[in-house]
């Protein structure tokens, strides 16, 4: 686990700088505004000091002189005031700039993985690297900027000024110091394993919580929330105790240099106070000496807390990074082709493919698509269907072969002009969070609105749309607005309606429609296909009759092909499909 | 708040001795600035070198003696603070699972996870920071202010006008940002429920090209949540600076007072020094105080929000149980649904019952009303009027657990969890034995694809049954309903992924289980409940048809209309088949 951390850290730290780099006019104004603040903080223990050398004794003391030097205090910590306060505001800006960069590209990565990875990743895990992590590592940067240049500017100045009025005791100081910052790298040396567990076992939990919570009605139904709960705790002991291990190994930073502080600072009143025995220093300049042995330390306490938040801010840093650095999926070549004006001939190549290496699905499966015909995909339920339409769409590459649309290897068209020529209807309805208008618009969002409600006409759909309270602007939310999965579907239909691509895909998308709507849409639905190369994943026995092309899976591997009557001729799994449908 | 505090309770030995080493420590620290004045005043003053060693060594070990507690009172806040975290996740989760699924319905899961996750880490580090500080900061601030009356009480007055003044400065910026990180809060709730969008969405996004369009939505809420971020940093980065000014004017002030005062010999240079350090320990507490306003304030909306959800009350009364003497297994005795927010009836006015082992078809159009009937039988939903009745007694009157082990139900969508076969089947009752099992797996047309799978029964299943084709996901929500051997059981049209084959296999096994079992289909293929003793026909919400499936051909056109549209269909397929043979 140390080696582990070790190789990690450093380069997570490296690319954390090279995003703090691009900012740099804020970091320089930052830096400089440090460099000022922290100046006049110094100026003023020392003009202090000078003030109370005046305060020797009865009537001995030059009011003026007193009232003068004081003026000067009051300027100093104005401006120091003002530097910090631009500081502050330059580091805000900073932090924030950054994180927003930092999720825009975890977002845009997103857009870019390949379905494998997004399918064999959690989703909660992923969301609370964008969310949770980003936002603690935040929080370490943040205060990280805050603290950590006027601290070592601090320390710089106070060590100069310390030097020049006396060296003996700022020589003192100096040895100290590294018990200090030794202190302070032993704890966080070991809270970084600690941070880093936590986060991990976190983003657990929040998969376990995502599931459950997701899925409550399936839950509640089977009285599972006590069985679901004790799971639960059992992931939530788990964090609370890697959370108590990280939040007390780090908070030890404080106590521990605070110690090494007081030391100094007790050192420093010995050899200041035996310095003025001999008058080798003044009563003012001793009370200087002592407001920097304090300030000298500060910032020691303060980098030390900030070595520990920046220890957890790298542990989120890293799983950060771990996804916006996922290979993303093959990029199209440069010259890639854009699909336009397709004539819809889909043509599949000896292809093989698989999932998983050692499970072969796809093999060696060629077919021969005209433009216009349709092909209906068939076999008993789990036979790897949806793998066809993961291939067809690219969601997957294939292994070996080559799948041609018009002539051209998708791999050599544009992801993008490949998805726009097929249309898909989905066996999930999945409806963004947003109005139903922009829902339907999402192939065509310049659609206007007589296309878009002839669309949903098309579908079916307009009439209870036009029904909810605020017909096309209603808000799909998470939980559906109270549509049904019959409606939900018919608005993927709908969607698909406005902008007819010349290819189609449907899979099972009249499974959750009743049969008197589903007329009415197969009607439509045959009026779409009319001319259009269609893959369809049905039951409908009519679809695979009339189908020109009939695929036969079963278990992931594709079986038979041929057209309804050389099937029934062949006498093999389909016919034996065929005939169980009417033995009830 | 108030409720969060309760759980307080069981780590109270911790946060009374964490805050209390705390104050130990501080002690010892307000000790330092008198050692310092005595050195000045008695040691450098009398030229006595035995005293400065002396009160070098009594500093170092105050110092020791600091750390010693302070480290003590570390640890007892770090174990109150996220002991407290993982209390309130408990309770929080229990909450959630025991909310009404209408309830929950309403807030949303993004809502409900952020709560439990970000909100409660913010407590977490809010309560540990105030634990430590929250006592330690003010206890610093009035000790210095009391060590400095000892010195000189009119000089004291100073403090007596700064303190204050700094409570303004800080409390009143505390005030504005507060609910300014709310709203920070909901911005990073509206980002969650993007991310996650985008990953539940990502097949149909990416086949209409969405991706840059999800992604700029993205960028947009991204750029709001920055924008309120930024505002509200400029605000609370304004308490520093303010506060550091406060404080060296009333050190200047005092130094000036101390002038006067040493100038007609009623003060000290010590003492004058001790004040000025005093005053300066105020300035550090304040620093640490402010950052720890920001973080405490932060968490109070945390636990402001989190307390919001743990108040929602679950929505599930009970009444007294009044058994009838009816005794039918399941009776709607004049239903009545409205959902919440929505402004008409979902259904009207449903009547029926069914004997025990009987078989009820639930058939109708898409938005008919068949899955808000599903919905009210384990009470999902209650009825806004009439009563729903299971063994006739009042479903609202049975503890919901005891209900629901007598319903079987498979939802419409197909949801597996994270673990093997096995232990989903065991969701529905973990004593079912091995037979059971393969039973249920038997019925439900999975038993073939189980036991190819490798590892059979303990085959693993990923988050959400990912790994799983939709079909097989519905036949083992399906064996899961039937491992409970449930009373009533309800396929809440569960057989949509299902091939012709598959479904009639199906069909057929069930009617051949348990002949004890009650059961409901729901489904769009009159196929599917042409043979259940007693059909209901819904349309709108409302029972347009009930009997079984010739009386229904008599007399209820819907019913004939979706028999005739499939029927057609298949007879047609049928005898193209025939000529074929």
């Amino acid at each position: 686990m140390k080696k582990n951390k070790a190789k990690a850290s450093p380069g997570t730290f490296r690319k954390v700088m090279s995003r703090v780099r691009s900012h740099w006019p804020l970091l320089l104004i930052s830096i400089l505004c440090a460099a000022a603040n922290v100046f006049l903080t110094l100026a003023i223990p020392v003009v202090n000091g000078n003030a109370i050398d005046y305060l020797i004794g009865e009537g001995r003391v030059d009011l003026t002189a007193v009232l003068e030097t004081l003026t000067t205090v009051l300027v100093c910590a104005g401006l120091a005031a003002a530097a910090q306060w631009l500081m502050n505001i330059c580091n805000n800006r900073m932090t924030f700039e950054i994180v927003q960069e930092m999720r825009n590209d975890a977002m845009r990565k997103i857009e870019s993985l390949p379905l494998s990875y997004l399918d064999s990743h959690p989703h909660g895990d992923i969301v609370s690297r964008v969310i949770t992590d980003v936002d603690q590592f935040a929080d370490g940067l943040l205060m990280g900027f805050t603290q950590l240049f006027s601290g070592i500017l601090t320390i710089l100045g106070t060590l100069g000024v310390m030097f020049s009025v006396n060296w003996q005791t700022a020589l003192l100081v100096v040895a100290i110091t590294p018990l200090s910052l030794f202190v302070a790298s032993f704890i966080a040396k070991h809270t970084f394993d600690m941070f880093k567990l936590q986060s991990e076992t976190r983003g657990e939990q929040t998969a376990f919580m995502e599931e459950m919570i997701g899925n409550r009605e399936v839950i509640k139904a089977f009285s599972f929330e006590k069985k679901a709960l004790e799971q639960f705790d059992e992931i939530n002991e788990r964090v609370k105790n890697y959370s108590l291990r990280a939040t007390f190994f780090s908070s030890l930073t404080n106590p521990g240099t605070r110690f090494v502080n007081n030391l100094v600072y007790a050192a420093v009143a010995l050899t200041g106070a035996l310095s003025a025995l001999r008058g080798r220093l003044s009563v003012g300049q001793l009370t200087a000496f002592l407001s920097y042995a304090n300030q000298y330390t500060k910032p020691f306490n303060e980098i030390s807390g900030v070595i520990t938040e920046f220890q957890n801010a790298l542990a989120c840093a890293e799983r950060i990074f771990e996804l916006i650095e996922a290979e993303p999926q093959t990029p199209e070549p440069k010259d890639a082709f854009v699909l336009k004006g397709t004539h819809g001939s889909v043509e599949a190549d000896n292809v093989w493919f698989s999932y998983t290496p050692d499970q072969k699905l796809i093999e060696d499966f060629s077919i021969n698509v005209k433009p216009g015909q349709r092909v209906a995909i068939v076999g008993p339920t789990g036979c790897g269907k949806t793998t066809i339409i993961n291939l067809l769409m690219r969601f997957y590459d294939v292994k070996a072969g080559s799948i041609k649309v018009d002539g051209h290897d998708i791999r050599t068209v544009t992801r993008q002009s490949l998805r726009s020529n097929y249309g898909m209807v989905l066996q999930e309805t999945w409806l963004k969070n947003a109005t139903i208008r922009e829902n339907l618009c999402m192939g065509k969002p310049d659609a206007s609105e007589e296309e878009m409600i002839a669309a949903a006409k098309a579908a079916h759909a307009h009439s209870f749309i036009r029904r909810l309270p605020q017909g096309y602007d209603t808000i799909i939310t998470e939980s559906g607005s109270g549509l049904s999965q019959g409606q939900k579907q018919l608005l993927c239909i709908a969607r698909v309606m406005l902008c007819l691509p010349p290819m189609l895909i449907l899979d099972e998308a009249t499974s959750s429609i009743d049969t008197r709507t589903e007329i009415l849409i197969q009607n439509a639905f045959a009026q779409m296909m009319e001319g259009r190369t269609s893959f369809i994943v049905a039951h409908r026995l009519s679809t695979i009759q009339s189908a020109d092309i009939i695929l036969v899976m079963r278990e992931g591997h594709i079986t038979e092909q041929g057209n309804h009557e050389q099937l029934l001729a062949k006498n093999g799994f389909y016919a034996e499909i065929y005939n169980a449908q009417f033995s009830e | 708040m108030k409720k969060i505090f309760s759980f307080l309770k069981q780590y109270r030995k911790e946060a009374i001795l964490g805050p209390l080493f705390k104050l130990l420590e501080a002690s010892f620290e307000l000790l330092v600035p008198l050692v310092v004045a005595d050195i000045i005043d008695v040691g450098i003053a009398n030229g006595n070198r035995n005293i400065i060693i002396r009160d070098a060594l009594i500093m170092a070990a105050l110092g020791l003696i600091g750390m010693l507690f302070s480290i003590t009172a570390q640890y007892f806040s770090a174990k109150a603070a996220v002991g407290l975290a993982a209390t309130v996740r408990h309770e929080l989760f229990n909450h959630i699972q025991n909310l009404s699924y209408s309830r929950s319905q309403t807030i949303g899961t993004a809502t409900l996870l952020t709560r439990i996750t970000n909100d409660v880490n913010q407590v977490q580090t809010g309560l540990n920071l105030a634990l430590r500080l929250l006592l330690r900061s003010p206890f610093i601030v009035f000790g210095a202010m009391i060590m400095a009356f000892t010195v000189n009480v009119r000089a004291a007055l100073i403090f007596v006008i700064t303190i204050p003044l700094l409570a303004v400065v800080i409390f009143g910026i505390m005030k504005i940002t507060t609910p300014l990180y709310r709203k920070v809060q909901s911005k990073l709730d509206r980002l969650l429920g993007l991310t996650r969008q985008n990953l539940t969405g990502v097949r149909v996004i990416r086949a209409f090209n969405n991706e840059a369009k999800e992604l700029s939505d993205f960028e947009s809420g991204n750029e709001a949540l920055t924008q309120m971020q930024q505002h509200v940093g400029r605000i609370s980065a304004l308490m520093n600076p303010l506060t550091y000014v406060i404080v060296n004017g009333a050190t200047a002030g005092l130094i000036y007072y101390g002038a006067l005062r040493v100038n007609i010999g009623e003060l000290t240079q010590g003492q004058v020094v001790a004040m000025v350090n005093y005053m300066s320990q105020i300035l550090v507490e304040l620093i640490k105080f402010a950052n720890l306003i920001v973080t405490i304030s932060k968490a109070i909306a945390s636990a402001d929000r989190i307390q919001d959800i743990l108040e929602i009350e679950t929505g599930m009364e009970m009444i007294p149980p009044e058994k009838t003497s009816d005794d039918r297994c399941l009776e709607f005795d004049h239903v009545h649904l409205t959902y919440p927010d929505a402004g008409a009836e979902a259904l009207t006015d449903i009547h029926f019952s069914v004997g025990h082992g009987q078989s009820l078809g639930i058939i109708g159009g898409t938005g008919s009303g068949k899955s808000s009937v599903v919905n009210l039988i384990p009470r999902f939903f209650d009825a806004t009027s009439g009563t729903v009745r299971i063994d006739g007694q009042d479903v609202r009157s049975y503890k919901p657990e005891a209900l629901r082990k007598k319903i079987g139900l498979v939802p419409q969508k197909a949801t597996l969890f994270k673990g093997t076969i096995r232990s989903n089947l065991l969701m529905a009752d973990p004593e079912a034995d091995e037979t059971t099992m393969w039973e249920a797996l038997r019925i439900a047309q999975a038993e073939d694809f189980v036991r190819g799978k490798e590892g059979g029964l303990d085959a693993e299943v990923a988050q959400e049954g990912r790994n799983f084709s939709g079909g097989q996901r519905q036949r083992l929500t399906i064996a899961r309903a039937l491992t409970r051997k449930p009373e009533i059981l309800v396929l809440d049209d569960s057989a949509s992924a299902l091939d012709y084959m598959t479904d009639a296999n199906l069909r057929r096994s069930i009617r051949q289980a348990d002949s004890n079992m009650t059961v409901i289909i729901v489904s769009q293929r009159t196929a599917s409940v042409r043979f259940a003793d007693q059909i209901i026909v819904l349309d709108d919400g409302k029972i347009c048809g009930l009997g079984n499936h010739d009386e229904l051909m008599e007399n209820c056109p819907v019913y004939r209309e979706i028999y005739d549209s499939q029927f057609r269909k298949e007879t047609a397929g049928k005898e193209e088949f025939r000529e074929k043979e």
